[in-house]
Formats: structure tokens, sequence, C-alpha cells
């Protein structure tokens, strides 16, 4: 039987492109706000674009915090996805806000000196060979970024880059994965990783 | 490394690709789709596609091919063309682009780049300047409504001036598009890329001018841009992408390398 893969609608603007990227591996996709829809799910996307405050206020308004933190099947968060699963953010006007709290860790803004905000386009991701989201991607494989804010480094990142300083790519506890790149946008690269997400 | 891209630009015109020399004369280059397509399996890093009639004659982007375009393109894409609003903006957000450029709406309404800043964020705004070396007074002036021979426009901003103001309002990435060059194959501006590049914090992709392999290299390496944009050269066949990258990987330029599935 097909699994179940829903993508939970935060009112961001990129879930047309995850869904679709999804879709061309020939997955099956609901993208909803319904909590029931969510949990029966055997695979969840937390997509994002846009600022931390406004998409933790549309996921509260929703009432999808709680059943978020509950799911036990494996939950990929991407780019600002994943900077949500972390637990607060500094990307706000008033200083910092509170996230989903899955993975420890929060999100900053880039200390790049010289270089240039956002960190945008095509980079270098050095992963963890042994994590199963990587499996089959070789070390430095190329992939497409757009963010100004990041994660840093911690026991919970299993791949890093580096834009005048390293930052986490991805993170990962218990059934909670997040990508700070947009793998839906990465090519190649991207479908093998989305494809690896599928086969949990 | 964060790698320097590469960006065909994809003039639309009534669903067709077209390409004008000097924004004039536009010949028809092909479907859009098959194209993006090409370019996108060739290594494109990225792609951008302008409805250049649509500022000009009032309309709104035809928003059908966008959603034709995300069905097949597995990287970023960039749509500009008469989106003058943040609803606008957001349904071609939503059917799969990744960022809106806007250019002669941002002229009429700077505001709007403000607005779009707040509701979708710094990353997805990039902003088009249309931008003429005028001889007789010395300055780089920057123009609207360039779409349409008959309707452009010299606005009051001086491009220097235009840049920093849109970086403040909330602008992502600018794409600088040297009138003077465009369509004639004769290198990029440099000179004005270079002083484009001092005032500008956000990424900066050069526009009009490509001819040939050493154009790319000498805007990279002079000029310090992050991505460069061209038509014609790519449209007719002149550069094929991956020798370009891959002379540029040579000239020390940093481009991606495919990615190779390694066997587990």
């Amino acid at each position: 039987m097909q699994q179940k893969v829903v993508i939970i609608n935060t009112g961001c603007a990129n879930i047309s492109s995850v869904r679709i990227a999804l879709e061309r591996l020939g997955s099956s996709v609901l993208v909803t706000d319904d909590a029931n829809l969510i949990q029966r799910a055997d695979k969840v996307l937390l997509p994002g674009v846009g600022s931390a405050g406004a998409a933790m206020r549309s996921i509260g308004q929703k009432d999808l915090i709680h059943t978020v933190q509950q799911l036990s099947q494996p939950v990929l968060g991407v780019c600002l996805g994943m900077q949500l699963m972390v637990e607060h953010s500094h990307e706000s006007k008033t200083g910092s806000v509170a996230c989903l709290n899955l993975i420890p860790g929060e999100v900053v803004r880039m200390q790049v000196n010289e270089q240039r905000l956002p960190h945008m386009g095509w980079n270098t991701v050095s992963t963890a060979a042994s994590n199963a989201l990587f499996q089959g991607i070789p070390d430095k494989t190329y992939f497409y970024f757009v963010h100004s804010f990041c994660v840093q480094l911690s026991s919970f990142t299993v791949a890093c880059c580096e834009y005048a300083r390293p930052f986490s790519a991805a993170l990962m506890k218990d059934n909670f994965y997040g990508v700070q790149f947009h793998p839906e946008r990465s090519g190649e690269a991207g479908a093998q990783l989305l494809r690896n997400f599928l086969t949990l | 490394m964060l790698a320097k891209r590469i960006i065909p630009c994809l003039d639309v015109r009534d669903g067709k690709v077209v390409k004008g020399v000097q924004f004039r004369n536009h010949e028809i280059m092909g479907d859009i789709v098959p194209l993006a397509e090409l370019y996108a399996s060739a290594g494109a890093d990225e792609l951008v596609f302008y409805d250049i009639t649509a500022s000009s004659d009032a309309r709104t982007v035809d928003k059908s091919w966008v959603s034709r375009i995300a069905e097949v393109i597995d990287i970023p894409f960039c749509v500009a063309g008469g989106i003058k609003s943040v609803q606008e903006a957001g349904h071609i957000l939503a059917m799969g682009a990744d960022k809106i450029s806007i250019n002669s709406p941002a002229l009429t309404n700077p505001e709007l780049i403000n607005q779009l800043h707040d509701e979708f964020g710094q990353q997805c705004i990039v902003i088009g300047i249309d931008s003429f070396f005028n001889e007789n007074t010395q300055k780089y002036e920057v123009y609207k409504f360039t779409g349409d021979a008959t309707r452009t426009q010299q606005t009051h901003w001086h491009t220097l001036e235009w840049v920093q103001e849109v970086q403040l309002r909330g602008a992502g990435e600018i794409v600088l598009n040297c009138m003077n060059q465009d369509g004639v194959r004769q290198g990029y501006d440099i000179t004005q890329l270079k002083a484009v590049r001092k005032v500008c914090a956000v990424p900066l992709i050069a526009s009009g001018g490509a001819g040939n392999v050493s154009h790319f290299e000498e805007v990279f390496n002079q000029a310090d841009v992050d991505g460069a944009l061209a038509a014609s050269v790519f449209h007719k066949d002149i550069i094929q992408i991956s020798e370009l990258k891959q002379a540029l990987a040579e000239a020390g330029v940093v481009m991606r390398t495919p990615y190779i599935k390694t066997e587990s």
C-alpha cells in the first residue's frame, strides 16, 4: 500500500514546489492543516518560507503546535521549517520567538563579515555518511540555499555548510529531521534526499 | 564554498520565449517549457522568466505557465513582469516560483518592496533595474517600461541611489540590466557593475552583454557579482552551459559540480 505523505499547510509560500518534488518521486501527497490527517500520516513535511514569527503565528492559529510535537513518524522540516524545529528564533522584531522545541538549539542571524546576505545559491554540504537522510549523497554535494538566519553547529547537526562560518545544514533528533537547504530545488541531489526521507 | 550562478534568462511574450536586441525587435526563440527543461538539465543554476510585455501594457503575468514550469523544473526560478501587488506576488509564489522580480512597479510604488518583504520575506524579493549610461551627463540612469520601446521612460533615479533605496526597503537580490550592453554581446558593463557592487550588500546579478566565455570570467573575477544572467548566447547555441561552467571552473570561478550518486 502506498504510504501517506502529508505536507503541513503552514500558510507559507513554497508548499507547491515541495509537493511537486515529492509527486515527481511517485508519492501521493496531501497538503493539510487537519490535525487528524497529520497524525495518521506515514511521513510529514514541515515546509516554510518567510519569517519565524509569522510561521509560528500561523501554526498557533491552526492549533497545530501540540500536534506536531506529539508526532512519532519521520518529520522533515525544510528551510524555515527546519528552523521552526528548534527552541527559539531570533528572527523577530521583538527579540525572540518561541519555536516548536523538537530539537535543542536556536536560530541566529548569520555572521558573514564582508559576504552577502541572504546566503543565496548552491553551496556544498558536508555530511555524516552514516545518516540515512544522506544515503548515496557524497560529501561536498551542492544544495540550494536561501536564508539569512541559521542554526549553529551542535551535537544534533548531521550535515554542515560553511558561509563565512560553519552552520547546521541538517539537524536530526529522534524522528525529527530538518534541512536548511531546499531539497525540492536542489536537482538530483535534492531528489535523492527526499527519496531517502520517504524510505525511512 | 558558495558557487557563482549561471542564470539563463527567458524573456516571455504570449507564452513563447523571445529575444530582442537592445530591448527591441523580438524574435521567437522557442516554447517555454522545453527550453526551461533543457537549461535545467544542461546545468543552469537558476532560471529567470521575464514577461516582457506585462508591465508596459498593464497586464499581469499570464500565470498558467508558472505552474507548468514548476512541474518540470527542480532548480530555483524567478518570475518577473507586471507584479504590482502583494496578492499577485502571492499567486505566483503559490504556483511554485521561488522568487518574484519587480522592476517598473517598484519605481512607480517603492512601498511595494516593503510590503512584499514583510509578507514573504527578503529572500523572495528580487529587484530588477534597467540602467542606462547617459554619455551627456556621464551618469547611470534608471529606466522603466523597457519591455515596450514606445513606452520606455527615464525615471528620476540615478542607478546607485536606487540600488541603495531598494536594499533599505527589503530587496533580497538585485539584477542589474545594463541597457547599453543588452543583446549586443560585447561583454558585461564591468565599470558599472563594480560601482554597484560597492553599494550592494545583497546578491548582485549581472545582466546584459554576454557574448563569449571570457565575458563571464571577467564579470565574476573583476566585478565580483554573485551570478551572471544571459539570454541570446544560450538561446542561439553560441555558448553551451556545460562548457562555460567548465571553463569558468578552470579560471578559478567556483562552479557547482554535478551530483553523482554514490553506491552504498
